[in-house]
Protein backbone atom coordinates (compact mmCIF):
# COMPACT_ATOMS: atom_id res chain seq x y z
CA UNK A 1 0.00 0.00 0.00
CA UNK A 2 1.52 3.80 -0.53
CA UNK A 3 2.88 5.62 1.66
CA UNK A 4 0.39 8.20 2.08
CA UNK A 5 -2.85 5.94 2.32
CA UNK A 6 -0.38 3.89 5.00
CA UNK A 7 0.10 7.21 7.03
CA UNK A 8 -3.53 8.34 6.77
CA UNK A 9 -4.93 4.60 8.10
CA UNK A 10 -1.90 4.91 10.77
CA UNK A 11 -3.52 8.51 11.76
CA UNK A 12 -7.24 7.35 11.78
CA UNK A 13 -6.75 4.19 13.87
CA UNK A 14 -5.57 6.20 16.59
CA UNK A 15 -8.30 8.68 16.26
CA UNK A 16 -10.61 5.32 16.81
CA UNK A 17 -8.70 3.72 19.58
CA UNK A 18 -9.16 7.42 21.58
CA UNK A 19 -12.68 7.02 20.49
CA UNK A 20 -13.35 3.58 21.39
CA UNK A 21 -12.46 4.23 24.46
CA UNK A 22 -15.56 6.72 25.85
CA UNK A 23 -19.07 5.11 26.24
CA UNK A 24 -20.36 8.93 26.40
CA UNK A 25 -19.27 10.91 23.04
CA UNK A 26 -19.64 13.88 25.48
CA UNK A 27 -17.03 13.01 27.50
CA UNK A 28 -15.24 12.22 24.52
CA UNK A 29 -15.63 15.70 23.21
CA UNK A 30 -14.70 17.33 26.76
CA UNK A 31 -11.59 15.03 27.49
CA UNK A 32 -9.92 15.49 24.15
CA UNK A 33 -10.24 19.37 24.57
CA UNK A 34 -8.24 19.15 28.00
CA UNK A 35 -5.99 17.04 25.91
CA UNK A 36 -5.66 19.68 23.36
CA UNK A 37 -5.22 22.35 25.84
CA UNK A 38 -2.41 20.08 27.47
CA UNK A 39 -0.69 19.71 24.16
CA UNK A 40 -0.87 23.55 23.48
CA UNK A 41 0.39 24.32 26.50
CA UNK A 42 3.30 22.03 25.31
CA UNK A 43 3.80 23.24 22.58
CA UNK A 44 3.93 26.76 23.53
CA UNK A 45 6.44 25.21 25.84
CA UNK A 46 8.58 23.54 22.99
CA UNK A 47 8.45 26.77 21.26
CA UNK A 48 10.43 28.83 24.24
CA UNK A 49 12.74 25.52 24.61
CA UNK A 50 14.13 26.17 20.96
CA UNK A 51 14.26 29.93 21.25
CA UNK A 52 16.38 29.48 24.51
CA UNK A 53 18.76 27.19 22.38
CA UNK A 54 18.92 29.34 19.85
CA UNK A 55 19.31 32.59 22.00
CA UNK A 56 22.33 30.47 23.75
CA UNK A 57 23.76 29.53 20.35
CA UNK A 58 23.88 33.11 19.82
CA UNK A 59 25.91 33.84 23.00
CA UNK A 60 28.31 31.81 22.31
CA UNK A 61 28.96 32.96 18.50
CA UNK A 62 29.43 35.97 20.01
CA UNK A 63 31.56 35.18 22.61
CA UNK A 64 34.26 33.09 20.02
CA UNK A 65 33.77 36.11 17.52
CA UNK A 66 35.15 38.23 20.67
CA UNK A 67 37.91 35.98 21.39
CA UNK A 68 38.47 35.82 16.95
CA UNK A 69 38.94 39.73 16.96
CA UNK A 70 40.93 39.30 19.95
CA UNK A 71 43.21 37.01 18.18
CA UNK A 72 43.34 38.84 14.85
CA UNK A 73 44.62 42.19 16.57
CA UNK A 74 46.92 40.14 18.42
CA UNK A 75 48.80 38.68 15.00
CA UNK A 76 48.59 42.52 13.79
CA UNK A 77 49.90 43.15 16.85
CA UNK A 78 52.47 40.00 16.94
CA UNK A 79 53.18 41.06 13.08
CA UNK A 80 54.25 45.16 13.89
CA UNK A 81 56.47 44.21 16.57
CA UNK A 82 58.54 41.86 14.11
CA UNK A 83 57.39 38.45 15.82
CA UNK A 84 56.12 36.67 12.78
CA UNK A 85 55.91 33.48 14.67
CA UNK A 86 53.65 34.74 17.04
CA UNK A 87 51.04 36.41 14.46
CA UNK A 88 51.25 33.10 12.88
CA UNK A 89 49.81 30.84 15.86
CA UNK A 90 47.45 33.96 17.11
CA UNK A 91 46.11 33.22 13.05
CA UNK A 92 46.22 29.59 13.07
CA UNK A 93 43.71 29.86 16.25
CA UNK A 94 41.81 32.25 15.05
CA UNK A 95 41.18 30.02 11.90
CA UNK A 96 39.73 26.67 14.02
CA UNK A 97 37.85 29.79 15.73
CA UNK A 98 36.54 30.25 12.38
CA UNK A 99 35.33 26.56 12.05
CA UNK A 100 33.55 26.97 14.84
CA UNK A 101 31.82 29.75 14.29
CA UNK A 102 30.73 28.87 11.01
CA UNK A 103 29.52 25.39 12.64
CA UNK A 104 27.88 26.93 15.27
CA UNK A 105 25.94 29.31 12.67
CA UNK A 106 24.84 26.24 10.59
CA UNK A 107 22.84 25.13 14.25
CA UNK A 108 21.61 29.04 14.71
CA UNK A 109 19.98 28.55 11.45
CA UNK A 110 18.38 24.97 11.92
CA UNK A 111 17.26 26.52 15.12
CA UNK A 112 15.77 28.90 13.89
CA UNK A 113 13.84 27.05 11.62
CA UNK A 114 12.97 24.93 13.82
CA UNK A 115 11.31 27.39 15.93
CA UNK A 116 9.17 29.51 13.09
CA UNK A 117 8.05 26.06 12.56
CA UNK A 118 6.71 25.31 15.77
CA UNK A 119 4.89 28.47 15.96
CA UNK A 120 3.28 27.83 12.85
CA UNK A 121 2.15 24.52 14.03
CA UNK A 122 1.04 26.36 17.46
CA UNK A 123 -0.70 29.27 15.37
CA UNK A 124 -3.00 26.41 13.36
CA UNK A 125 -2.97 23.97 16.49
CA UNK A 126 -4.46 27.19 18.94
CA UNK A 127 -6.93 28.07 15.32
CA UNK A 128 -7.92 24.49 15.32
CA UNK A 129 -9.01 24.31 19.34
CA UNK A 130 -10.94 27.28 19.34
CA UNK A 131 -12.85 25.68 16.88
CA UNK A 132 -13.22 22.47 18.56
CA UNK A 133 -14.21 24.20 21.42
CA UNK A 134 -17.53 25.56 19.45
CA UNK A 135 -18.55 22.84 17.92
CA UNK A 136 -17.89 20.57 20.63
CA UNK A 137 -20.52 23.40 22.79
CA UNK A 138 -22.76 23.09 19.91
CA UNK A 139 -23.19 18.81 19.74
CA UNK A 140 -23.38 19.12 23.69
CA UNK A 141 -26.07 21.60 23.69
CA UNK A 142 -27.84 19.41 21.02
CA UNK A 143 -27.53 16.11 21.45
CA UNK A 144 -28.96 13.15 20.55
CA UNK A 145 -26.87 9.91 20.40
CA UNK A 146 -27.48 8.73 16.66
CA UNK A 147 -27.26 12.12 15.19
CA UNK A 148 -24.29 13.94 17.37
CA UNK A 149 -21.78 10.68 16.97
CA UNK A 150 -21.54 11.60 13.21
CA UNK A 151 -20.64 15.16 13.91
CA UNK A 152 -18.29 13.82 17.38
CA UNK A 153 -16.52 11.33 14.68
CA UNK A 154 -15.75 13.93 12.29
CA UNK A 155 -14.49 16.86 14.59
CA UNK A 156 -12.54 14.63 16.98
CA UNK A 157 -11.01 13.04 13.71
CA UNK A 158 -9.91 16.41 12.00
CA UNK A 159 -8.54 17.13 15.57
CA UNK A 160 -7.10 14.07 16.53
CA UNK A 161 -4.87 13.84 13.27
CA UNK A 162 -3.62 17.96 14.09
CA UNK A 163 -3.05 16.54 17.25
CA UNK A 164 -0.44 13.87 15.93
CA UNK A 165 0.93 15.93 13.23
CA UNK A 166 1.84 18.53 16.19
CA UNK A 167 2.86 16.22 17.98
CA UNK A 168 5.20 15.18 16.00
CA UNK A 169 6.99 18.31 15.39
CA UNK A 170 7.15 18.82 18.96
CA UNK A 171 9.02 15.59 19.21
CA UNK A 172 11.13 16.37 16.14
CA UNK A 173 11.89 19.77 17.66
CA UNK A 174 12.85 18.41 21.36
CA UNK A 175 15.02 15.56 19.58
CA UNK A 176 17.03 18.41 18.15
CA UNK A 177 17.16 20.82 20.49
CA UNK A 178 18.25 18.26 22.78
CA UNK A 179 21.54 17.11 21.61
CA UNK A 180 22.20 20.75 20.54
CA UNK A 181 21.78 21.98 24.02
CA UNK A 182 23.95 19.30 24.87
CA UNK A 183 26.81 20.48 22.33
CA UNK A 184 26.37 23.86 23.59
CA UNK A 185 26.80 22.78 27.15
CA UNK A 186 29.93 21.15 25.93
CA UNK A 187 30.99 24.31 24.24
CA UNK A 188 29.98 26.56 27.09
CA UNK A 189 32.32 24.44 29.90
CA UNK A 190 35.07 24.73 27.55
CA UNK A 191 34.45 28.65 27.26
CA UNK A 192 34.23 29.14 31.10
CA UNK A 193 37.18 26.63 32.17
CA UNK A 194 39.54 27.62 29.26
CA UNK A 195 40.21 23.81 29.03
CA UNK A 196 40.50 24.60 25.01
CA UNK A 197 43.53 27.80 24.36
CA UNK A 198 41.59 28.37 21.39
CA UNK A 199 38.23 29.33 23.12
CA UNK A 200 39.98 30.76 26.75
CA UNK A 201 39.92 34.85 26.39
CA UNK A 202 40.91 34.43 29.62
CA UNK A 203 43.52 31.72 30.59
CA UNK A 204 46.42 30.85 29.08
CA UNK A 205 46.77 33.34 26.98
CA UNK A 206 50.72 32.97 26.10
CA UNK A 207 50.67 34.88 22.82
CA UNK A 208 48.81 38.18 25.14
CA UNK A 209 51.74 36.98 27.84
CA UNK A 210 54.32 36.74 25.30
CA UNK A 211 53.48 40.31 23.26
CA UNK A 212 53.34 41.40 27.23
CA UNK A 213 56.69 40.57 28.00
CA UNK A 214 58.31 42.09 25.21
CA UNK A 215 55.78 44.96 25.19
CA UNK A 216 56.21 45.75 28.73
CA UNK A 217 55.51 49.32 28.55
CA UNK A 218 57.41 49.69 24.82
CA UNK A 219 53.87 51.08 23.60
CA UNK A 220 54.78 54.81 25.71
CA UNK A 221 58.24 54.35 25.23
CA UNK A 222 57.57 54.28 20.84
CA UNK A 223 55.16 56.80 21.60
CA UNK A 224 57.83 58.80 23.36
CA UNK A 225 60.68 58.16 20.91
CA UNK A 226 57.86 59.24 18.44
CA UNK A 227 57.59 62.37 20.02
CA UNK A 228 60.92 63.37 20.43
CA UNK A 229 61.51 62.70 16.83
CA UNK A 230 58.56 64.86 16.25
CA UNK A 231 60.30 67.57 18.52
CA UNK A 232 63.87 67.34 17.01
CA UNK A 233 65.31 65.58 20.25
CA UNK A 234 66.51 62.26 18.65
CA UNK A 235 66.07 60.07 16.32
CA UNK A 236 63.19 57.95 14.71
CA UNK A 237 61.95 54.99 16.96
CA UNK A 238 62.26 51.80 15.14
CA UNK A 239 58.75 50.42 14.74
CA UNK A 240 60.07 46.59 15.58
CA UNK A 241 61.78 45.24 19.07
CA UNK A 242 65.23 44.93 18.20
CA UNK A 243 65.29 41.25 19.96
CA UNK A 244 63.34 38.19 19.01
CA UNK A 245 61.92 35.82 21.30
CA UNK A 246 64.37 33.97 23.43
CA UNK A 247 67.05 31.33 21.62
CA UNK A 248 66.05 32.98 18.18
CA UNK A 249 68.52 34.85 15.71
CA UNK A 250 67.24 38.54 15.14
CA UNK A 251 64.13 39.14 13.51
CA UNK A 252 63.97 39.89 9.36
CA UNK A 253 63.12 43.28 8.30
CA UNK A 254 59.30 43.54 7.81
CA UNK A 255 60.69 43.88 4.16
CA UNK A 256 62.63 40.64 3.42
CA UNK A 257 61.19 37.33 3.19
CA UNK A 258 59.83 35.62 6.20
CA UNK A 259 61.43 33.00 8.08
CA UNK A 260 59.93 29.42 8.65
CA UNK A 261 58.28 29.92 11.97
CA UNK A 262 59.91 28.33 14.83
CA UNK A 263 58.14 24.69 16.18
CA UNK A 264 55.04 25.74 18.32
CA UNK A 265 53.61 23.81 20.84
CA UNK A 266 50.54 21.87 19.24
CA UNK A 267 47.26 23.04 20.81
CA UNK A 268 44.30 21.26 21.03
CA UNK A 269 41.39 21.92 18.91
CA UNK A 270 38.20 22.53 19.13
CA UNK A 271 36.30 19.47 19.91
CA UNK A 272 38.62 17.47 20.66
CA UNK A 273 38.31 15.38 23.99
CA UNK A 274 34.69 16.13 24.12
CA UNK B 1 -10.07 15.28 -1.26
CA UNK B 2 -8.37 16.37 1.46
CA UNK B 3 -4.29 15.60 1.91
CA UNK B 4 -1.96 16.59 4.70
CA UNK B 5 1.52 17.59 5.14
CA UNK B 6 2.65 16.84 8.28
CA UNK B 7 3.85 20.17 9.63
CA UNK B 8 2.34 22.50 6.90
CA UNK B 9 -1.35 22.20 6.89
CA UNK B 10 -3.86 20.29 4.67
CA UNK B 11 -5.02 21.26 1.45
CA UNK B 12 -7.55 20.22 -0.77
CA UNK B 13 -6.94 18.60 -4.07
CA UNK B 14 -8.86 17.88 -7.00
CA UNK B 15 -9.95 14.00 -7.70
CA UNK B 16 -8.40 14.23 -11.19
CA UNK B 17 -4.59 15.30 -9.52
CA UNK B 18 -4.64 12.18 -8.05
CA UNK B 19 -3.17 10.11 -10.60
CA UNK B 20 0.02 11.99 -10.65
CA UNK B 21 0.00 11.91 -6.94
CA UNK B 22 -0.28 8.16 -6.52
CA UNK B 23 2.43 7.56 -9.31
CA UNK B 24 4.96 9.77 -7.12
CA UNK B 25 3.88 8.03 -4.22
CA UNK B 26 4.36 4.81 -5.91
CA UNK B 27 8.27 5.91 -6.50
CA UNK B 28 8.50 7.64 -3.24
CA UNK B 29 7.32 3.94 -1.74
CA UNK B 30 10.05 2.06 -4.19
CA UNK B 31 13.11 4.76 -2.69
CA UNK B 32 12.30 3.34 0.82
CA UNK B 33 12.03 -0.21 -0.31
CA UNK B 34 15.44 -0.10 -1.97
CA UNK B 35 16.83 1.77 1.02
CA UNK B 36 17.95 4.57 -1.02
CA UNK B 37 18.14 7.96 0.51
CA UNK B 38 18.51 10.03 -2.19
CA UNK B 39 15.69 9.15 -4.50
CA UNK B 40 13.75 8.96 -1.39
CA UNK B 41 14.49 12.57 -0.73
CA UNK B 42 13.82 13.65 -4.53
CA UNK B 43 10.41 11.70 -4.52
CA UNK B 44 9.31 12.90 -1.85
CA UNK B 45 9.86 17.28 -2.61
CA UNK B 46 8.56 15.92 -5.59
CA UNK B 47 5.74 14.63 -4.36
CA UNK B 48 5.00 17.29 -2.08
CA UNK B 49 5.79 20.42 -4.83
CA UNK B 50 2.71 18.67 -6.98
CA UNK B 51 0.73 19.03 -4.04
CA UNK B 52 1.36 22.26 -2.81
CA UNK B 53 1.20 23.34 -6.62
CA UNK B 54 -2.69 21.86 -7.26
CA UNK B 55 -3.78 22.14 -4.14
CA UNK B 56 -5.70 24.57 -2.23
CA UNK B 57 -4.99 25.40 1.65
CA UNK B 58 -7.58 24.91 4.20
CA UNK B 59 -8.37 27.04 6.39
CA UNK B 60 -6.35 26.73 9.84
CA UNK B 61 -9.35 26.21 11.99
CA UNK B 62 -11.34 23.87 9.89
CA UNK B 63 -11.90 20.04 11.17
CA UNK B 64 -12.02 17.89 8.55
CA UNK B 65 -9.87 14.30 8.58
CA UNK B 66 -7.75 14.30 5.73
CA UNK B 67 -7.84 11.31 2.99
CA UNK B 68 -4.51 11.11 2.35
CA UNK B 69 -1.39 12.06 4.46
CA UNK B 70 2.14 13.08 3.36
CA UNK B 71 5.54 12.85 5.51
CA UNK B 72 7.08 16.30 6.68
CA UNK B 73 9.64 17.48 3.73
CA UNK B 74 12.59 17.51 6.03
CA UNK B 75 11.86 13.75 7.27
CA UNK B 76 14.50 11.44 6.80
CA UNK B 77 14.11 7.91 5.31
CA UNK B 78 14.11 6.29 8.24
CA UNK B 79 12.19 8.86 10.15
CA UNK B 80 9.35 7.15 7.74
CA UNK B 81 9.69 4.14 7.95
CA UNK B 82 9.67 4.40 11.66
CA UNK B 83 5.90 6.20 10.88
CA UNK B 84 5.19 3.40 8.87
CA UNK B 85 6.09 0.87 11.47
CA UNK B 86 3.76 -1.11 13.74
CA UNK B 87 5.70 1.35 17.20
CA UNK B 88 5.25 4.17 14.74
CA UNK B 89 6.02 8.06 15.59
CA UNK B 90 2.92 9.50 15.57
CA UNK B 91 1.68 10.27 19.00
CA UNK B 92 -1.28 9.98 20.56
Amino acid sequence: MSVMKRLSMIFRSKANNALDKMEDPRETLDYSYQRQLELLQKVRRGVADVATSRKRVELQINQIEAQSRKLEEQGRKALGVGREDLAREALTRRSSLQTQIADLRVQHDNLQAEEEKLTTASHRLQAKVDSFRTRKETIKATYTAAEAQTRINEAFSGISEEMGDVGLAIQRAEDKTASMQARAGAIDELLASGALDDFSGQRGDDIQAELDRMGGGHDVELEIARMKAELGQGPAPKSAIESGPPQQHQQPQQHQQPQQSPQTQQYRQPGEGL
Amino acid sequence: MIVRIMGEGQTEIDPSDLDVLNALDGELEAAIEAGDEEAFRACLHDLLDKVRHVGRALPDDSLESSELILPPADASMEEVREMLGDEGLIPG
